[in-house]
């Protein structure tokens, strides 16, 4: 069999329904053999927007996503895409065509060394060499993409391997002596946690993005329950309880909500599952909950103990180690801690100041959050992002899909056509400032194309909003190239001219309708919202303070 | 702090690229590295010597492992035989060498090549003897000088294998 069909045949075995992707000269038998399969192939529209789509794909459905694309500058282009993935252990496999064996080195046309460009950003990666290892490989990439911390992968694939004649013959074992997750939780650590839980007057959960991967939003919510603690996420944790629960305390870190970083800092014991304690999370590293014995659950052992120190490490999977906690704790009364904590949430309730002659970023969020509170939402980075994390309450899993470590503008809107291919009967709506939505654009003619109906609100202040912000606040106002607007860009007619639907709002009053007209048409949709230029993201920790520094 | 850190990692192309890119990446300095097969052919061990506190060790060694294609990690720098090999080219004038060659006798060095105004001495070693070595034999001129770096391995019945 060609090499070529004989790997569609091992994506089709591995449950792949949906692959993203370019094709270009060095991954042409890919896609010849693809031709005659039952995947649906997407073409986007530039390479970064289909790993990203691949990306959003795999965060809305916990499935592995898959990207095609070609050599040399195809393969270049992924790289932003798969390092999003990397920050944020999102699971996809990236197969990339890449010149002939005979001339790899020799500075081919349309040849880049992308196994050493994307060693640093892939969980692993592979250079086809021999076209008898290349079944082994397939399966091996979407084991080691999935399991453990997952990440992205990349196959580099050179052309004459995919033409070479193989036995389809794919395996169904893994043999990694170099790879072996450890999933249970040390026995001696789970003692211990338990009984620092017990102790405690002043426990906090902090759910991280691997309450997501490992399915444990059952397993913290009863956590938190039985003991009981708050619970506060990192922007990735989002959703891992539903932030309208009592015990929810929303994101904490540089735009968290107050009440849960003065809690989080004032607690007597943390309870962190599956988060990396990030800067933009949890501030000055040396001046972070001082008061606090930390109890680190993990499936990564090096992300325990790299930024904060740790009273008990646990490596495992989030859900197996809850688990076997929640059945040894039992329920303590720590009134004062919670009569304390309500009174921060109600003396520091996020919050703006709404007008009625312009439109406030914020106001926005809050309504979409009322008619679609169970939309897929995902963000663009920068303002949007933290104004859509602070306002929209996230009920679900996998409901609020962002690029937090990266931080990587342009990854929504590819996002959302991801997610919308994986839930086609959601409402997927992108949060997107005008900035970023600029950045993948050209996305825009892939959801015509295939009627992937997105809706796209551009939260449209004609600024880089956040770095304004930043400029405004430590740069005495000098706003150094922040300003976007040129008087004759129109979001509307661009979404008309890719034959998607647009609308502009001016007013608060408008943008009610406007968004349930979206929700009604029968295409994808951008709809602009002129909001107010100058409005600043609060609460604010500045970068290198304490999560006590608050600004706002 | 000096640690020295046995690495098993699967005998593949690449994975030398891997562990420096790693280092790199995540600005651990390498003092010294070596490599070499093991027991078993499709087995290399790398013997990475690494400067830092306890908390960067402590990193150095979790990155390594979760590498694909290391196997194991053993922090090997503490009762443990440590060795080196260098071959050092020296000035050796007639009238110097009978004195170069009391010194390498002293140290258990050996002169592997001997022209007319110097030798090769070769000399393995912890790092410490070998630089002394090498500060005493700065008075007749070092011409060239190759070191291995430091391969090491636990004693006792302590052993890292896959």
């Amino acid at each position: 069999m060609r090499a070529a069909d004989a790997l569609v045949k091992a994506l089709e075995k591995e449950g792949v329904q949906h692959v993203f992707g370019i094709p270009g000269g060095a991954i042409m038998e890919v896609y010849d053999a693809l031709y005659d399969s039952s995947i649906t192939h997407i073409l986007s529209r530039h390479e970064q927007g289909a790993v990203h789509m691949a990306d959003g794909y795999a965060r809305a459905s916990g499935r592995v996503g898959v990207a095609f694309a070609t050599s040399g500058p195809g393969a270049t282009n992924t790289v932003t895409g798969i390092a999003t993935a990397y920050m944020d252990s999102s699971p996809i496999v990236v197969f990339t065509g890449q010149v002939p064996r005979s001339m790899i080195g020799n500075d081919a046309f349309q040849e880049a060394d992308i196994t050493g460009i994307t060693m640093p950003i892939t969980k692993h990666n592979y250079l086809v060499t021999d076209e008898k290892s290349l079944l082994r490989i397939v399966k091996e990439a979407f084991y080691i993409a999935s399991t453990g911390r997952p990440g992205p992968v990349l196959v580099d694939l050179p052309k004459d391997v995919t033409r070479a004649d193989i036995e389809f013959d794919y395996p169904d074992k893994i043999d990694l002596i170099g790879y072996k997750p450890k999933i249970e939780g040390h026995p001696r650590q789970i003692k211990r946690a338990v009984e620092l839980i017990m102790k405690s007057e002043r426990p906090i959960i902090l759910a991280g993005g691997g309450v997501r991967i490992s399915n444990a939003h059952n397993e913290v919510l009863r956590l938190a329950e039985t003991i009981p603690a708050f619970v506060v996420t990192t922007l990735m944790g989002k959703g891992a309880i539903p932030e309208m629960h009592p015990l929810s305390l929303g994101f904490i870190g540089m735009h968290g909500t107050k009440y849960g970083n003065y809690a989080i800092m004032d607690s007597d014991l943390i309870i962190a599952v599956g988060c990396r304690f990030s800067d933009r999370t949890v501030g000055r590293f040396s001046d972070f909950a001082p008061n606090a014995k930390i109890i680190h659950i993990d499936i990564d052992p090096a992300e325990i103990g790299k930024n904060i120190r740790v009273d008990v490490p646990i490596v495992g999977d989030a859900k197996v180690v809850l688990r076997d906690i929640i059945k040894y704790v039992r329920y303590k009364q720590r009134k004062e801690w919670f009569d304390y904590v309500n009174k921060l949430r109600s003396e520091y309730p996020l919050k703006y100041e709404f007008r009625e002659d312009v439109i406030k970023p914020q106001f926005v969020i809050e309504k979409i959050y009322e008619l679609f509170p169970d939309a897929i939402i995902t963000t663009e980075v920068g303002q949007n992002q933290m104004w859509a994390a602070q306002y929209f309450k996230v009920k679900y899993p996998r409901q609020f899909i962002t690029s937090g470590g990266l931080g990587t503008m342009g990854f929504g809107f590819p996002a959302a056509i991801g997610a919308k291919v994986a839930f086609p009967d959601r409402i997927v709506i992108d949060i997107a400032g005008d900035g970023s939505f600029l950045m993948n654009i050209q996305e825009l003619a892939t959801c015509v194309d295939y009627g992937i109906n997105v809706i796209v609100c551009v939260l449209n202040n004609a600024y880089l909003g956040m770095v304004r912000q930043w400029q405004q606040l430590f740069y005495n106002r000098r706003y150094s190239a922040t300003r976007l607007r040129y008087p004759d860009l129109s979001f509307e007619k661009i979404a008309e001219g890719f034959g998607a639907y647009g609308i502009t709002v001016d007013k608060p009053s408008e943008v009610e309708d406007a968004l349930k007209e979206a929700s009604e048409v029968d295409k994808p949709v951008v709809i602009d919202f002129h909001v107010e230029v100058e409005e600043n993201v609060f609460p604010f920790v500045p970068p290198g303070k304490s999560l006590r520094e608050v600004i706002g | 702090m000096k640690k020295s850190i046995a690495v098993l990692v699967e005998n593949r192309p690449g994975v030398l690229a891997r562990i420096s890119s790693l280092f790199r990446r995540r600005g651990f300095n390498i003092e010294s590295l070596s490599v070499g097969t093991t027991e078993r052919e499709d087995i290399s061990r790398m013997t990475i010597v690494v400067k830092g506190d306890e908390r960067i060790v402590e990193q150095v060694v979790k990155q390594l492992n979760k590498l694909i294609e290391v196997i194991k990690v053993s922090d090997v720098s503490d009762n443990s035989v440590h060795r080196e090999l260098a071959l050092i080219k020296v000035t050796a004038t007639p009238d110097k060498r009978a004195e170069i060659i009391e010194i390498a006798n002293i140290f258990r060095a050996r002169i592997v090549d001997v022209s007319r105004d110097s030798f090769i001495i070769e000399i393995t070693g912890d790092e410490e003897k070998i630089n002394a070595f090498i500060d005493l034999m700065r008075q007749y001129g070092i011409k060239e000088i190759a070191r291995t770096g430091v391969i090491s391995m636990a004693r006792g019945s302590k052993v890292t294998t896959a």
